[in-house]
């Protein structure tokens, strides 16, 4: 018989090896499914993986795995470090959204003159509404205990209104016939987001993504407040006998992945999708969450969980093009990712013996 | 890769293509297709997969299709069309609006490829336009609705306000009330194209005001499954509905892609695709009219089927003065039609209609 028997202290080494053998685990499993719906598993395999880095068109998807990348790296760098407290941002979408909006806010109203420094005041004002609708769940939970949970996640169906009512209302393009949506800021060049270097694929959000990531490992590492937020969320009560203030970290972390989700919806709404639309957001909120856990909660896992993710959306794609394969299978394979990933990370806390009975 | 190493190598295709003409002749003409949905939805994107459907049963052998589903408006679309694109096709038609300006971005890196936007405005040297006149089918169902009301009182579900959506209900309300000077208009803006939830809310609540027949715009079927709970009628929309036939779903107004793909396709292999904005009705076959059931007296089938036959000759246009807008302003004087423009940026509902227009 096999038991699970907690470790004293989580392992090192399971630590690195769960997220690689729920990697693993994921192609097995996704194999076995094709093979059941009738394709060829190995080719499938090949084509999302392998193709998208070094298929025939892997000029182009290489790239673009960066630009899909970049919004899930950002958001999820933020929302580790509150998950590293214990403080559950499931709201990102809804911080997305609205920085995507109070960015655009700025775009729009400046249309269309022509001066440099519209493209950072817009970053700040994708940053600053991220934070503000972080803002909301942080001081419900301070002021009245409101889970952030529940708080963050309802906002995320606010902010969806609010995008639908912006496109359909105070932003729709006064040149667009009637139809829903703001201007397109592609094509407003002091406003877009265009890609820094030809044929690297790289826009401001990739260099933000990075940023991010080196920002927040620093944080977690290296500063007073990293160490705070690494000790409520082990030992909430002794983070208190050392003086850490709960309501000071909430805010802290529900601002600061509120901010950085608010930066990617600009950078987004700048760049790839170039206009507010009532379909704005596009779950990259969500999915972030699977990269932040995929990266066990560490900035440089985080990095490689967000090329991996965007390596699925893409390879998806190409299955599809290719292969015929149904675009749900992109979903299927996420959610068996985060599913394995959960299954195997009790090897981490729990280790397995066999015990003989007589 | 850059757009100028991606222009190098569909030059360096296409040069390679005309080096062996022989080849080039027998390759199958690669035709994509871009869908905002999965193409299980029994709607939108299914009908536009019909189509595609429809265009391998005419050429056969001499194309081959594909198709991206469930594509999201927004971030994705242009890396998903350029994907298309890089797979080869030469022909690739996106299906839903918000794909528009991504249309644009990416032909402009592929001059020698041929797009296609559904429900779309602009146009340039590689990019057409194709559209469907439902107000046309809007005509014929809405003389149906004033026929069939017991209560005087017809129901629109709405999805946004949207020109295609306002010709509709004017197109519906304007046919109603020409067979039945009484009738009354009640408008729900359901703010959504599918969501059986709030489109079945939305129905009981136009039936909870007295409506006994409804006219849908957003494509799921829950609608009629309230209509039948309570036996009143309505309309299928984007499918044909017929699992809902004979009642509630008396007849529908569908959207039939495939007359515009063959048509398309065709000219794209004989060489004389030009990118144009094509605005089909009934008489192009775009709009289709689905089977009017027994449930509908025979006197009102012949008469809703003469308003078809009618409109599709192009004797007849559902926007004949004399009109007025709904503030009392005059639109069309008598024996007027209302021009292309007009249409497509209607913003105002006509004179009888009160219920509220949301700017």
């Amino acid at each position: 018989m096999i038991r699970l028997v907690p470790r004293t202290e989580t392992s090192a080494f399971w630590q690195i090896a769960t997220p690689v053998m729920a990697v693993a685990a994921t192609m097995l499993a996704g194999g076995l499914l094709f093979a059941i719906m009738g394709y060829d598993p190995v080719s499938a395999i090949r084509t999302i993986f392998w193709d998208p880095l070094f298929g025939p068109a892997a000029g182009y998807s290489r790239q673009q795995l960066l630009v899909k990348a970049a919004p899930l790296i950002l958001i999820a760098s933020g929302l580790a470090v509150g998950f590293r407290a214990g403080i559950w941002n499931i709201g990102a979408e809804g911080q997305y959204i609205i920085g995507a909006i109070t960015g655009a806010a700025v775009a729009l109203a400046a249309y269309p003159a022509p001066e440099m420094w519209i493209f950072p005041a817009m970053v700040v004002a994708g940053a600053l509404g991220g934070w503000a609708w972080g803002m909301i769940p942080a001081l419900l939970r301070n002021w009245f205990g409101a889970s952030e949970i529940l708080v963050s996640l309802m906002l995320v169906y606010v902010a969806q209104r609010i995008a639908a009512w912006m496109a359909f209302g105070p932003m729709k393009n006064p040149e667009g016939f009637g139809m829903p949506g703001s201007r397109n800021l592609q094509q407003y060049p002091a406003a877009s987001n265009p890609e820094l270097i030809a044929g690297t694929g790289a826009h401001w959000g990739v260099v933000a993504a990075a940023a991010a990531v080196l920002a927040t490992w620093f944080l977690m590492s290296r500063h007073i407040r990293g160490f705070h937020i690494r000790a409520a969320g082990t030992a909430p009560r002794a983070a208190r006998f050392a003086g850490v203030k709960p309501e000071t970290l909430v805010a802290f972390c529900l601002g600061l992945s509120g901010a950085l989700a608010g930066m990617a919806g600009l950078f987004e709404v700048a760049g790839p999708a170039g206009q507010i639309t009532d379909k704005v957001g596009v779950g990259y909120g969500f999915t972030a969450i699977i990269v932040a856990f995929l990266g066990r909660l560490h900035p440089v896992g985080i990095l490689l969980a967000g090329l991996l993710l965007a390596l699925t959306y893409i390879g998806g794609e190409l299955a599809q093009l290719t292969m015929n394969l149904p675009a749900a299978t992109v979903q299927v394979f996420q959610g068996m990712l985060l599913f394995f990933l959960l299954g195997f990370d009790l090897l981490t806390r729990y280790r397995l013996t066999r015990r003989v009975t007589a | 890769m850059n757009r100028r190493q991606l222009i190098a190598s569909v030059a360096a295709m296409t040069t390679i293509s005309l080096a062996l003409p022989g080849w080039a002749q027998e390759d199958p003409l690669k035709v994509g297709f871009i869908y905002v949905g999965p193409v299980s939805d029994g709607g939108w994107t299914y009908q536009h997969d019909q189509g595609r459907l429809a265009v391998e049963a005419e050429f056969g052998d001499r194309v081959e299709t594909t198709y991206l589903e469930n594509v999201p408006e927004g971030v994705d679309a242009e890396r998903a069309l350029t994907q298309l694109a890089l797979a080869g096709n030469d022909v690739i038609y996106a299906t839903s609006f918000g794909y528009m300006d991504a249309v644009i971005n990416v032909a402009a890196k592929f001059p020698d490829i041929k797009f296609e936007h559904n429900t779309g405005y602009k146009r340039t040297e590689n990019v057409g336009t194709y559209d469907g006149r439902f107000y046309e089918g809007r005509a014929v169902t809405g003389t149906i609705a004033g026929r069939m009301t017991q209560s005087n009182k017809i129901g629109y579900i709405a999805t946004f306000p949207i020109p295609e959506v306002i010709q509709g209900i004017n197109s519906a309300y304007i046919h109603a009330k020409k067979v039945n000077p009484d009738v009354e208009m009640r408008v729900v803006w359901a703010y959504t194209w599918f969501d059986p939830a709030k489109e079945a809310d939305a129905a009981n609540a136009l039936m909870a005001e007295g409506v006994d027949v409804i006219l849908q715009h957003t494509n799921s079927t829950a609608p009629l499954a309230q209509l039948q709970q309570q036996g009143k009628i309505g309309f299928g929309q984007a499918s044909d509905m017929a699992s809902f036939a004979p009642s509630p779903r008396v007849s529908s107004v569908y959207n039939n892609w495939g007359a515009h793909y063959v048509k398309s396709v065709g000219r794209v292999l004989d060489g004389t695709w030009q990118p144009e904005g094509v605005w089909g009705g009934i008489g192009d076959g775009i709009v289709a009219i689905g089977e009017i059931t027994d449930a509908v007296p025979a006197e009102v089938k012949a008469e809703a089927e003469s308003l078809r036959d009618k409109i599709a000759a192009g004797e007849y246009h559902p926007f004949t003065g004399p009109l007025n807008k709904a503030d009392g302003s005059a639109w069309l004087a008598d024996g007027q039609t209302a021009t292309d423009e007009e249409l497509s940026g209607m913003n105002f509902f006509v004179e009888g209609i009160t219920a509220e227009l949301p700017q």
